[in-house]
């Protein structure tokens, strides 16, 4: 093979995809591990990567406990409430409580965040979102972590986690490809912390042709965070906690800054307000604790967002469509207006070319707004991802076992989209994550658990003939043919994608069944997925830029896998909006008040499901009042 | 086709292929100059759009739902920490020109170099603290929250 080998030794800390997560963890662990070895592997360019590489105008994680404004277990009770009971509120209180000093940090790097001149505290846009003119959001954390980092290797697409051979279930490092010299690329490493992205593209987009780039989540974002994690055997939890985003129609611009800040609202095609119709309805489906708009209204408690989004599905389902936003009293304001254009160009550019395209201003029209397709990741408000460890202090005995952010695979450590059970975590909080990973993955190497890893040549053998064998099949197939792209022999990785998201779409309730799906739906799901698995032995890459397109797909196909096989174990509706499980139309506290934990078996290929206890934080001084 | 490279412009330098997050700029081998080789995984996210030193490369809005006659425009500057956009309608009705900073120090001179700060106790690694903490975490300075000092507990059962 002409690819050269090129082999990085004694590393002690590597970082796997170096987005807000892992520039986190890299810019962290040179701290704590001030003599180790800290490498980043990162797929594009560490200064453009991740979701946040067009920018933020939010910080969407920030508790302002210096301004006295929040306690952490005020942002867990919101995320409690906002994914209607399933988080990890453990992992969630130690983001919290940890969260500001990386937003502080963030501010004398540089970052511009507005502030409040009356309070002198940070611009709110809401309660838990502070503005910021951050379009050098990535550039600037990239720094820290490059001063940081002995090496960031940009370019590797990392494949595989690398296991130890002398201890079993023990990570050893990771393997992949440079996209631009094709060279092979291995890491030894002692611990490997996963900071890859969530997914997109993974259910058929409503858009086509071109604007199929246009999605919510970065194209880019491949759901390696769990194709790495499930590939190398670490549990995973609550992957059927796909989330659904309620966004400016076709350029999916934000939101939050409008509803939150510009006071914009939403009403349906008759220009009436739709959404409290809805509720009484819902409130069948899921209680009134879950749903109790007036307690919301007197309180700090939200209407979740999928519960939300369930009143927008029916409103348009009945008829009364489209649901527009009403910009039009805000942006008579100046300021407003230009807080408005300026909030798309710091993190959506695409939704300002789309106005400026069909003269959609603001000003007199109000703009229309759709549910998107499914999206699996663990940062906004939702939370897929790996099952891990939580911090000593403060973890039940179920949640911890040793080291803070460590999956169930030792030494494999997440952050970010690859952690589970942590929503409403966004850049700041995932960045924090990152960091908590780098202290515990510094610790682990203290205390001797990294001794003695074997890692055989026989491993990165192995590993370089699958990483390139699409590759190796377009060679030996390609001129069977005469011109073109339809073979018997193979598919190529678009084409695969395209499969992927329809039989997701269909199957696993994507945007043209209106999230609907059931168990006999589901199962048949499974029987394409596994059938997609074997073609995808066959996918075959004309060049390295496809081999890259080709183990991205491979990555979404066992996300997608485990998405569907959470979504038939969890028997009820738990997230009415986000999608539905016709054959369990009601949330179930009963039985399903619990996370879902999944292994899937790295030589098998076998489903094992499991219910994990929920824990919450509750008041020691009001459970003896009321035992009282 | 989201990005897309002017021939007159473009000089084959390579900057955009460098800092695409989709790996979707690449240089044609013929005409030795860059241009996007996967429209539909381009995400309009401008970032080789500011990366170009010639200006080479505009975007034109997805072609299944943006009409054409429009234009968006940027210019970064690191040095002046800022960044400056020109809007167009198709219409011609809307020319708005916005600025916005994108740094408040020097470019690259505020992150720190760990490496060379003093190293952390005992004590630090064996508390819950992150580097540069407690400072920042509490609005009276003190330590560490934590279910004790925060008069909570973990329980299960059905809560709201």
């Amino acid at each position: 093979m002409k690819y050269k080998t090129v082999i990085e030794d004694d590393i002690d800390v590597l970082v796997c995809g170096a987005g807000l997560g892992g520039t986190g963890a890299a810019f962290e662990a040179r701290y704590w591990g001030q003599d180790k070895k800290i490498v980043v592997a990162e797929k594009a360019n560490i200064d453009r990567s991740g979701a946040v590489a067009q920018g933020l105008y939010a910080i969407n994680c920030y508790m302002g406990t210096r301004f006295d404004e929040n306690n952490p277990e005020d942002h867990v009770r919101y995320a409690r409430i906002d994914l209607m009971g399933m988080v990890r509120e453990d992992l969630l209180f130690d983001m919290a409580r940890h969260v500001d000093s990386t937003v502080h940090l963030f501010e004398e790097w540089g970052l511009p965040l507005m502030k409040n001149p009356k309070t002198g505290s940070y611009l709110r846009e809401g309660r838990w979102q502070i503005m910021i003119h951050g379009e050098s959001y990535k550039p600037i954390v990239a720094d820290a972590a490059k001063k940081s980092a002995d090496q960031v290797f940009n370019r590797i697409c990392v494949t595989h986690l690398l296991m130890d051979e002398a201890k079993e279930n023990r990570v050893a490092g990771a393997v992949g490809f440079n996209v631009r010299t094709g060279n092979y690329h291995v890491f030894k490493s002692k611990t490997v912390i996963v900071a890859a992205g969530g997914a997109s593209n993974i259910f058929k987009p409503r858009s086509v042709g071109e604007g199929a780039g246009r999605v919510w989540y970065a194209p880019w974002s491949s759901g390696s965070a769990y194709g790495l994690l499930i590939g190398a055997g670490a549990k995973m939890t609550q992957m059927e906690n796909r989330i659904v985003l309620a966004r400016f129609k076709d350029g999916y611009g934000p939101v939050g800054a409008y509803f939150l800040h510009l006071k914009t609202y939403t009403q349906n095609g008759l220009g009436e307000e739709y959404e409290s119709k809805w509720w009484p309805s819902l409130q069948e489906i899921v209680g009134k604790e879950y749903l109790d708009p007036e307690a919301s209204h007197l309180t700090h408690r939200p209407i979740p967002t999928c519960l939300r989004n369930h009143a927008f599905i029916q409103e348009v389902n009945a008829g009364r469509g489209p649901i527009h936003m009403v910009t039009m009293e805000a942006f008579q304001d100046p300021h407003l207006e230009e807080i408005g254009w300026h909030n798309f160009l710091g993190m959506t550019v695409g939704q300002a070319v789309l106005w400026a395209s069909t003269d959609v201003d603001p000003k007199y029209e109000n703009p229309e707004l759709t549910t998107s397709e499914p999206y699996v990741m663990g940062s906004h408000a939702t939370g897929c991802g790996a099952w891990c460890s939580g911090p000593e202090d403060l973890s039940p005995p179920e949640y911890y076992w040793g080291y803070n952010r460590m999956t169930t695979v030792e030494g494999l450590f997440g952050a970010g989209d690859a952690v589970g059970g942590t929503p409403h975590a966004f850049s700041s909080g995932s960045f924090t994550e990152g960091r908590l990973a780098a202290k515990a993955a510094c610790k682990y190497i203290d205390d001797g658990k990294a001794e003695g890893i074997k890692v055989s040549d026989a491993q990165i053998q192995r590993r370089k003939e699958e990483i390139y064998k699409p590759m190796e099949t377009y060679r030996i197939y390609r001129n069977e043919i005469t011109a073109g792209s339809v073979n018997p022999n193979y598919i190529n990785p678009r084409q695969a994608l395209d499969r992927l998201q329809k039989l997701m779409d269909e199957y696993a309730g994507g945007v043209t069944v209106s999230y609907m799906t059931n168990e006999k739906l589901l199962n048949i799901g499974l029987k394409k997925l596994k059938l997609l698995e074997e073609d995808l032995e066959k996918v075959a890459a004309e060049d390295i830029h496809e081999l890259l397109r080709a183990w991205e797909i491979k990555h979404r196909h066992l996300a997608s896998e485990a998405v569907v096989q959470h979504t038939l174990f969890r028997e009820e509706t738990r997230w009415p909006g986000y999608y539905y499980r016709g054959d369990f139309m009601k949330v179930d506290d009963e039985n399903w008040h619990v996370l879902t934990v999944s292994r899937r078996d790295p030589e098998t290929g076998e489903y094992t499901m499991e219910k994990a206890p929920c824990y919450h934080l509750a008041d020691v001084e009001k459970d003896k009042a009321d035992a009282a | 086709m989201p990005t897309f490279v002017y021939m007159t412009r473009c000089d084959g330098c390579g900057h955009c292929v460098d800092i695409c997050p989709s790996d979707i700029m690449h240089i044609d081998t013929t005409t030795r100059r860059a241009y996007n080789i996967e429209p539909n995984m381009c995400w309009e996210c401008y970032s080789c759009v500011k990366a170009c030193p010639h200006q080479a490369i505009d975007v034109r809005g997805y072609a299944d739902f943006a009409p054409l006659g429009h234009s968006v425009r940027v210019k970064r500057d690191e040095e002046k920490g800022v960044i400056a956009w020109r809007i167009k309608f198709r219409n011609g009705k809307k020319d708005m020109d916005l600025l916005a900073p994108i740094t408040t120090k020097p470019w690259g001179s505020a992150t720190p170099k760990l490496r060379d700060v003093d190293p952390p106790t005992q004590e630090q690694r064996d508390s819950q603290l992150l580097y540069n903490e407690p400072k920042y975490i509490r609005f009276d300075d003190g330590d560490i929250h934590t279910l004790e000092s925060n008069g909570l507990e973990m329980k299960q059962g059905v809560y709201y």
